[in-house]
């Protein structure tokens, strides 16, 4: 295990464990409580394996109304709960605890309603992100956000992250692309919010929702937009000799007004591990590999995708292709979408990380992350989407040599800083879960993280929602409503009166 | 006598709310003040206006964000995007023609606080979904930021987005960081002429689902304004490169010929028209109630039919039928009819934009919420305004 540390089990709830699991059992029926050591060995960690924990019980509920009643009844007994999805969180955002409920949502796995004329696809949220496109795509639309995860991961996840994917530069995260909730409280209340219209009546719920990390609430149901797949969609190869100038390119591209679906890089140590293997055909002379993908009717596209070539050229590209079909298209993106895996072959582990960074600031990046890859002594792989600034560096490491976890995680730390210093952010999209956690002090003063927290108290004031994520340090509700009072009598001559 | 505090910075901001956090007096935020027809007045004896508090902090056009103070004028912002070809995606309209203040006054934060945004909403999102990060001063008189410069972000909670429709009753925005877009090279308007309401409906959903990227829809009755006085009027909103455009116009003449009288209106004229429907003008020089109805966009017209069988109203839609704008005649109240009417045509939510200070304070001016949802939002107005000093009542009493 890591070195993380996570809330200290409740001794009362380890010892009331049986009884526990026999009134759960009274809620949900047959085989939806799990307490078995050896069946509950596939929820003891989520994507960042790294973690690993057995729960206190699983729980599989079925109907709305047993997720309110498990909440509820956590609720009155002090109960952890952390909700899980597909289990396909990158930042440990569904890793369980000792002593806490693991609600898994994945019995909620029916469509309910599919309404093309309002463009809305109403779902419970255990349905895949891609089952959503492919109850739809008969009708020749689709739903936007496409996480590399999109075949496993689920939607009520997607809502719990906001997830992105590589394009969400041109079609926006989930957070966009979402119109409606069902949740359910800590309480046990089912609050709905949104539905098929646009626009929350008063406080914007959903968009604090969207993203929460399972710490607010449980989704039960969920709206989305959907979308008609453009016409065309065509991408082009684009090698250079350094990653600078595939940097410089980016940005002239959409300083252009050019906004392309899809916009990714990687670098030499993602190309040749990609090349090597899927054999998409990728260029091996080049430092930095660009793919840009331009969608839409034919005639725009085939316009784009003369300008963007324009400006690679001038950009001192080395190399160019464009799709001629549908086929070679997918085989660009083949080796992309494999990058993981692929540098997954030349290092026993790797570490994901998910920092984003103002275009601009890309050059400077990647020159300070070579420095820091020389000082912690470790290899680091490139793939990003670029046209989003969302960088995805995979730091190389081997878990059996000693001290090389640490080490990655420090190396992983330090990139995470050079993002906030240059001006963004510690994760564009896996979520901060536990993986993050700790260095959110990075980017946020204390006042703004109290202020995170606050939500977090007017949902779950008794924090018993998947606690040890996203925050570092527990602040009790009751702490967080101290105040300093000095009082005064107007004492601020200068401030300009009307 | 109240005071009226104009701070021209953050800390002098920060300064005043943390006096009325301690005298628990509460105080009126505004802008310049040109949305105070709109929502629940607020009872306060102070008056905290923010647009002294201008200016752009950063704005790099090939990042497309642009981080600007939240007093700043709107028209300002609008103008600096212009030079450099580029626009705020979400059209946020001019509504003082329609609420009878004076022209072009309102302030960025002012549009972020109501969330407000025009007919291309439909394609491009909402002004909260452009927000990205801000800088504000809680009611506890904390100064905070949240969110970021960048496009994608999940550090924490989105809490610049969850403020953006709160009507400064959380806290006082200080800065924003926006995304924005370039301007489209092109647009034109593709018109259907003599459409019922309900063929209008099922032709914007057509072309809604379509791969025209149709950016705006909307729908005038027969009558409505000078636009529409001899037939009906439907319009679907192109948007990009001409070639593109042409593509897409051809599309959608195909999709919709059962519909034969097709007209097209081009270039300036097609911006003008979406500017007058943005801002309501059709509405303006009347002072009779206004309702902003949002329901599914196919229900738009069953919700106009209902009402039609029981008022005389004054209508239009836009966003394919998702938002109906209609004006009552006689000052009601209609809200309890008006919102049950949407309710039993699939849900959505219904607002007071312009209104009588008399007929506002008697109405619900926002949608009701039921009793969970109401204790959701009270506990989140408790935890960023303990002491009810910002803006209380503005949106809903205890709130």
């Amino acid at each position: 295990m890591a070195a993380i540390a996570m809330p200290k089990p409740s001794q009362e709830t380890l010892k009331k464990r049986s009884k526990i699991v026999a009134d759960l059992q009274k809620i949900v029926r047959g085989e939806g409580v799990i307490c078995d050591e050896v069946e509950m060995r596939p929820y003891e960690t989520d994507a960042l394996t790294a973690y690993r924990q057995l729960p206190l019980v699983v729980v599989l509920p079925e109907t709305v109304d047993q997720v309110s009643r498990v909440l509820k009844y956590c609720y009155d007994n002090d109960v952890k709960v952390v909700p899980r999805g597909a289990g396909t969180s990158l930042s440990g955002g569904a890793l369980p605890l000792e002593d806490g409920v693991l609600l898994s949502m994945m019995k909620f796995n029916r469509i309910l309603e599919i309404d093309l004329e309002n463009r809305a696809v109403v779902t419970q949220p255990g349905v895949t992100n891609l089952g959503i496109t492919t109850a739809v795509q008969q009708d020749g639309f689709y739903y936007a956000p496409d996480p590399s995860s999109q075949i496993a991961c689920s939607i009520g996840g997607n809502i719990a992250e906001n997830s992105g994917g590589v394009h969400s530069l041109k079609y926006g995260l989930t957070t966009n692309n979402l119109l409606g909730l069902e949740i359910v409280l800590i309480t046990g209340e089912v609050i709905r919010l949104g539905g098929k219209h646009l626009d929350s009546e008063a406080y914007d719920l959903l968009a604090l929702l969207t993203g929460s990390e399972g710490l607010l609430a449980v989704v039960t149901e969920v709206t989305v937009r959907v979308l008609q797949k453009p016409e065309t969609a065509r991408a082009a190869l684009i090698g250079f000799p350094t990653s600078e100038t595939a940097g410089k390119c980016v940005a002239e591209i959409i300083g252009a007004g050019i906004i392309p679906g899809g916009m990714e890089l990687m670098d030499k140590l993602a190309i040749d591990a990609a090349e090597d293997f899927v054999h998409a055909g990728y260029p091996l002379d080049v430092d930095a590999l660009m793919i840009v993908e331009l969608d839409g009717p034919e005639a725009e596209v085939d316009d784009l995708l003369k300008r963007v070539s324009a400006i690679a050229e001038k950009n001192g590209s080395s190399y160019l292709r464009v799709s001629q079909s549908e086929e070679e298209r997918n085989t660009f993106w083949a080796g992309r979408k494999a990058a993981f895996p692929a540098v997954g072959r030349i290092s026993p582990d790797y570490l994901c990380m998910d920092g984003t960074i103002p275009r601009a600031a890309l050059p400077q990046v990647l020159q300070e992350m070579q420095e820091l890859s020389e000082k912690h002594g470790l290899r680091v792989a490139n793939v990003f989407h670029a046209g989003d600034g969302n960088l995805h560096p995979l730091i190389l490491y081997d878990a059996n040599i000693p001290g090389e976890l640490a080490a990655a995680e420090a190396f992983g730390a330090d990139i995470l800083r050079l993002c906030v210093k240059v001006g963004g952010v510690l994760t564009g999209e896996h979520g901060v879960g536990i993986e993050k956690r700790d260095l959110m002090p990075e980017m946020y003063s204390e006042d703004d993280l109290k202020q995170q927290q606050r939500v977090k108290c007017a949902f779950d004031e008794k924090q018993l929602l998947n606690p040890g994520k996203m925050f570092p340090v527990l602040h009790r509700c009751a702490e967080l409503g101290f105040m300093h009072v000095h009082q005064g009598q107007l004492p601020f001559p200068d401030i300009p009166r009307f | 006598m109240g005071e009226g505090f104009h701070p021209t910075t953050a800390d002098e901001l920060e300064a005043v709310v943390k006096w009325a956090a301690a005298e628990r007096t509460p105080l009126e935020v505004i802008g310049s003040g040109s949305k105070r027809n709109w929502g629940r007045a607020v009872q306060s004896a102070h008056t905290l206006r923010i647009d002294g508090i201008t200016g752009v902090i950063d704005y790099e056009p090939a990042e497309l964000v642009l981080t600007v103070k939240a007093g700043t004028p709107l028209t300002d912002v609008q103008t600096l995007l212009k030079e450099h070809n580029q626009e705020l995606p979400f059209e946020p309209a001019d509504l003082s023609a329609v609420l009878g203040v004076a022209a072009q006054a309102g302030t960025i934060g002012g549009v972020l606080a109501t969330n407000l945004s025009g007919p291309r909403r439909l394609k491009a999102g909402a002004a909260r979904d452009h927000v990205l990060g801000l800088e504000a001063v809680s009611g506890r008189g904390e100064i905070f930021k949240a969110g970021g410069r960048v496009v994608k972000n999940v550090t924490g909670y989105d809490l610049s987005r969850g403020f953006c429709s709160s009507w400064g009753t959380l806290a006082v925005a200080t800065s924003f960081s926006i995304k924005v877009l370039p301007r489209a090279a092109k647009e034109c308007t593709f018109v259907l002429l003599g459409l019922t309401p309900q063929e209008a409906s099922s032709a914007m959903s057509e072309a809604m689902g379509s791969s025209a990227e149709v950016s705006s829809a909307g729908y005038l009755p027969k009558g409505f304004c000078p636009l529409s006085l001899e037939h009906s009027i439907t319009l679907l909103r192109l948007e990009g490169i001409p070639v593109s455009i042409d593509y897409r116009l051809d599309k959608l003449r195909s999709i919709l010929k059962r519909f034969p009288s097709q007209e097209l209106i081009e270039g300036q004229a097609s911006r003008k028209t979406w500017g007058d429907l943005r801002d309501l003008i059709p509405f303006a020089g009347s002072d009779k109630p206004l309702w902003k109805l949002s329901v599914s966009p196919t229900a738009g017209q069953q919700v106009i039919a209902e009402l039609e069988k029981r008022f005389a109203i004054k209508w239009m839609m836009d966003w394919a039928g998702g938002l109906v704008w209609v004006e009552m005649e006689g000052e009601g109240p209609h809200d309890v009819p008006l919102r049950r009417i949407i309710t039993e045509n699939g849900g959505g939510h219904a607002m007071l934009l312009r209104g009588s200070a008399e007929l506002r304070a008697s109405v619900d001016v926002f949608q009701p919420q039921i009793e969970t949802l109401m204790g959701l939002s009270k506990r989140l107005k408790a935890q960023f305004d303990p002491h009810g000093i910002l803006n209380p009542g503005r949106m809903y009493a205890g709130i």
